[in-house]
């Protein structure tokens, strides 16, 4: 509890640190805030030519771009979450070793800086839903529910990445090459239903999907969400987030000296 | 002396931090410490607690209280900057206990996370919260801010824009509005010109006196002195001397050869010109009471003495000693031929002449020294010791200066007062 008092005292540089990460993006590129919406959209639109078209990979009864598009937005969120959070420490270095503040403001302030992409890009669905004739009923409160599963899944995962970063440069090399392979086997590609009842057990394993498929369920009608599947995929959120926050916070005494 | 604990800002007990060493900090590569962690779960191997290490803070005791200003000296890499690190969090010790009051503001660079993308608007409100201002504070202080900077008319302008006096008075500004309850200071004044210097010494003293405690790490000996009473000295970890500033840097001065040699010994010195009728064999600076003088200060009493070797007879031989800048321009040299001081015929032996200087004119720095010895009749010189010494002169401190001289003050200290005339 004191952790958590110790970030809202902090939550101004908290705020400022998410303002900078958020301004400085922006600013430099010639595009500016689009590039949270350009990213996602381009993505889609491959997507659905290159596996939707030409590899015919079923996209469950929704439209192809809503069905891709409903999953890059978690899914971007996540990788560039964690590769931000993950290295968020090392980029910091002069921070880290000159002044004192909560440790933890740091992965965290990246993955606010997210969600501000998150929900710059967010908003072309209200475009996209209406042009392909998609309609949300009463599920659609259940998307920001997944948000937050993917915000504590994402933070969790960071600051445990963060923290073994500064210990082990490994990291910054695994850690591009884990996002890509979490791509794969996350259903951002290929639809749920199709996979063996076998094999399911392996993709539960991985709390992403619940959230990729829950912020499907969700938005589009006609397609109840998977409770159970979405409570596991919290419940490993859950532990994710314990487990790498106390690991954050047990070595975090040690980051200025290692880094 | 003993301050009552309710005014103690920070108490230190028996605090010691333990570095590994080596070529990174970290664990290095994750391979290592698989490799180490088998070997160590079979039983073979190297525990973690043989590998190199060194300590550099050992054993440290210190109490400061809550409005003291204390100078922090030592060689580099002697534990200063760890223990700047230990009080404000950053790091922690291995063993001891650190008790700090109130609100902890460390200024270990100045502009710490600025961004150069950022202008310096947006950079005053960044900087002033990473140091632990609230943002209603920051805008409570911000015209205040700009004005102490002087960088108003850029205020907008990203910072990359800016020169490195500005970067840095703008980060001292966002700095000097924090009003913590324990300032710790790591050598902000390496850099800048002199007048952002002296702007910098006022505001810290400045601290001290609202009844703030400071601790302030500086080379720049002559700073510390003028704003720190009391000065602690860190010497390979240990602390080695806590004092009235004066003592503490005299002792300083003395052990890091940074002071003279109070005896320079010529017997070794070669490529000197002169006929060789007499040899200078050593020159001695003396205090007031005839000992040895190796810590001097401008201002001081002080006594050259030059003793030489005649290996026959002369006839009223000329000393001089003359006196540089670093610069190489002469400063002065006294003789004892302009002072009509005549040594008449000097036996072959040992002599020794005594050069009496009543209030050393010289300012704090360095100057080298030339000694040299005419014969009477044609001026040609005996013996000759070019640039053979330097003088090292130090600040006076507080005893001459009301305030701190900024760096590089001239040579001269002139005999003079100040006084408003009529007009």
């Amino acid at each position: 509890m004191s952790r958590l008092a110790e970030i809202f005292r902090s939550r101004e540089l908290l705020y400022f640190l998410t303002w900078r990460d958020v301004k400085i993006r922006y600013k430099q590129t010639l595009l500016g805030a689009a590039w949270a919406v350009l990213q996602p959209l381009i993505t889609m639109v491959v997507f659905t030519v290159f596996f939707g078209r030409l590899a015919n990979i079923p996209t469950g009864g929704m439209p192809g771009p809503i069905f891709y598009y409903l999953a890059l937005l978690p899914w971007t969120f996540f990788a560039a979450g964690i590769t931000n959070a993950g290295n968020s420490l090392i980029t910091n270095t002069d921070l880290l070793t000159k002044v004192y503040f909560p440790r933890a403001i740091l992965p965290s302030s990246t993955i606010l800086a997210g969600l501000v992409d998150l929900a710059i890009a967010s908003a072309l669905l209200a475009v996209l839903l209406p042009w392909y004739g998609v309609a949300p009923d009463m599920e659609a409160f259940a998307w920001p529910l997944a948000i937050l599963v993917l915000v504590v899944l994402t933070l969790g995962a960071g600051m445990l990445v963060a923290a073994i970063n500064v210990m082990y440069r490994d990291v910054k090399y695994a850690l591009p090459f884990a996002v890509q392979l979490m791509l794969f086997v996350s259903p951002v590609i290929y639809p749920t239903e199709n996979i063996a009842d076998e094999y399911r057990w392996l993709m539960l394993m991985n709390p992403l999907s619940g959230i990729i498929e829950t912020s499907r369920s969700a938005i589009v009608p006609g397609r109840a969400i998977d409770w159970t599947h979405f409570g596991i995929s919290a419940a490993i959120a859950g532990v994710v987030f314990l487990v790498g926050s106390a690991y954050f916070y047990r070595v975090q005494r040690r980051f200025a000296d290692l880094v | 002396m003993q301050p009552s604990p309710r005014d103690i800002a920070i108490r230190m007990s028996s605090v010691s931090k333990e570095y590994r060493i080596g070529a990174s900090q970290g664990e290095g590569m994750l391979r290592d410490a698989l490799v180490g962690g088998v070997k160590r779960l079979l039983g073979r191997g190297s525990s973690p607690s043989k590998r190199d290490t060194v300590w550099a803070l050992k054993d440290v005791d210190l109490e400061i209280a809550k409005d003291e200003v204390v100078g922090v000296i030592g060689r580099n890499g002697s534990g200063k900057t760890t223990l700047l690190k230990l009080l404000s969090k950053i790091t922690y010790p291995t063993s001891g206990s650190i008790d700090v009051r109130g609100r902890v503001a460390s200024l270990v660079e100045v502009g710490t996370g600025f961004h150069n993308e950022l202008s310096g608007r947006d950079n005053i409100y960044l900087n002033g919260s990473i140091l632990g201002l609230k943002r209603r504070e920051i805008a409570e202080h911000f015209d205040a801010i700009v004005e102490y900077s002087g960088v108003g008319a850029f205020l907008d302008t990203p910072i990359k824009r800016y020169s490195t006096g500005m970067r840095l008075r703008l980060g001292f500004a966002v700095a000097a509005h924090l009003f913590p309850d324990v300032l710790l200071v790591d050598e902000v004044l390496a850099v800048g010109d002199a007048e952002f210097q002296a702007k910098c010494l006022a505001t810290l003293s400045e601290v001290g006196r609202r009844g703030h405690a400071v601790l302030f790490v500086s080379h720049n000996l002559e700073a510390i002195e003028s704003i720190c009473s009391r000065t602690i000295w860190i010497d390979r970890g240990d602390l080695r001397m806590d004092g009235p500033s004066r003592e503490v840097i005299a002792a300083y001065l003395k052990e890091t050869a940074q002071a003279n040699t109070a005896v320079v010994d010529f017997s070794d010195a070669t490529g000197r010109p002169g006929t060789g009728e007499a040899r200078f064999s050593a020159m001695e600076f003396q205090g007031p009471s005839g000992r040895p003088l190796e810590v001097i200060r401008t201002a001081d009493e002080l006594t050259v003495r030059f003793e030489f070797e005649a290996f026959q007879a002369i006839q009223s031989p000329y000393i001089g000693l003359s006196i540089f800048t670093e610069f190489g321009t002469i400063v002065t040299h006294p003789n004892t031929f302009s002072a009509g001081f005549e040594l008449g015929k000097v036996e072959p032996g040992k002599h020794a002449v005594d050069l009496r200087i009543g209030r050393l004119s010289l300012m704090p720095g360095r100057y080298p020294l030339t000694l040299w010895m005419n014969r009477h009749s044609d001026s040609e010189s005996i013996d000759w010791l070019e640039q053979c010494a330097t003088l090292t002169v130090h600040s006076p401190g507080s005893s001459v200066f009301e305030r701190s001289l900024p760096r590089r003050t001239g040579a001269v200290l002139l005999d003079a007062e100040w006084h408003l005339g009529d007009p």
